[in-house]
């Protein structure tokens, strides 16, 4: 499987990313691209940017183990994740996950597996702009639950 | 035991600090007790690690629980609830 997993300040082209995942092979019958998008309101009110802060090292580390760990659980022909750090003003891409498959159940499940990791277990945090102040956004519990449903019984008992 | 320890987010903010390298006392074994003897090593300290159950760690670079044993870490991270993605 070809795995590319980027940290990066500057903006991600997702077509780009598809095209060298299906670039001279005709193997890869499925797709899926995921963007996260920075949004102007967060709680109904606007925001000037959002700024993420991550752990370098550790954050690759992290994302990498997630792509091995989907290519051990799907017949997956490719994955890109590509996060971005730094400041981000809303309408700007965030995150790229992009997965490639004979056939698209594969590259749906991976795709999502992958962001609920991410948003859970990568190591990055947002901090919100908003009316002059700046303060850390609060993991939310729909996330963890996200993220649980791919654990297994032993494996969701152990981060108990 | 010499360790090399890192903050991130608003556990970096009220340390005041990104990283420094501690000589924990004998007698710290996990990552609990680490957290404790932190939280008295000054106002900043205690109020960064005033609620440490949701406090997250790890140790060389990955997460572990509060009662995994430090012995042998060379960097542990404290940060809190990640929000990536």
């Amino acid at each position: 499987m070809k795995a590319t997993v980027l940290l990066q300040r500057e903006p991600f082209d997702a077509a780009a990313e598809v095209a060298k995942l299906t670039r001279d092979r005709n193997d890869i019958g499925a797709v899926v691209t995921f963007t996260g998008i920075c949004r102007a309101l967060e709680d109904g009110e606007p925001i000037a940017a959002l700024t993420l802060e991550h752990y370098p090292g550790m954050a690759e580390a992290e994302i990498e183990r997630h792509v091995v760990e989907a290519g051990e659980r799907w017949a997956l022909l490719g994955a890109t994740v590509i996060h971005r750090y730094g400041r981000i003003v809303p309408g700007e891409d965030i995150v790229l996950v992009v997965t490639a498959s004979s056939h698209r159940e594969t590259a749906f499940a991976a795709a999502e597996f992958l962001m609920d990791y991410l948003k859970t277990r990568a190591p990055f945090w947002k901090q919100v702009e908003k009316a002059g102040n700046k303060t850390w956004i609060n993991a939310k519990p729909t996330d963890n639950a996200a993220a649980e449903r791919w654990m297994a019984p032993r494996k969701r008992q152990a981060a108990e | 035991m010499s360790v090399r320890l890192r903050y991130f987010a608003w556990v970096r903010e009220r340390v005041g600090k990104p990283e420094e390298v501690v000589e924990a006392p004998p007698g710290i074994q996990t990552v609990a007790e680490l957290m404790a003897w932190l939280a008295s090593r000054g106002e900043e300290y205690a109020h960064a690690f005033e609620s440490p159950h949701v406090i997250r760690a790890a140790i060389d670079h990955r997460h572990v629980r509060a009662d995994a044993a430090i012995e042998g870490a060379g960097e542990i991270a404290f940060f809190p609830p990640m929000t990536g993605g």
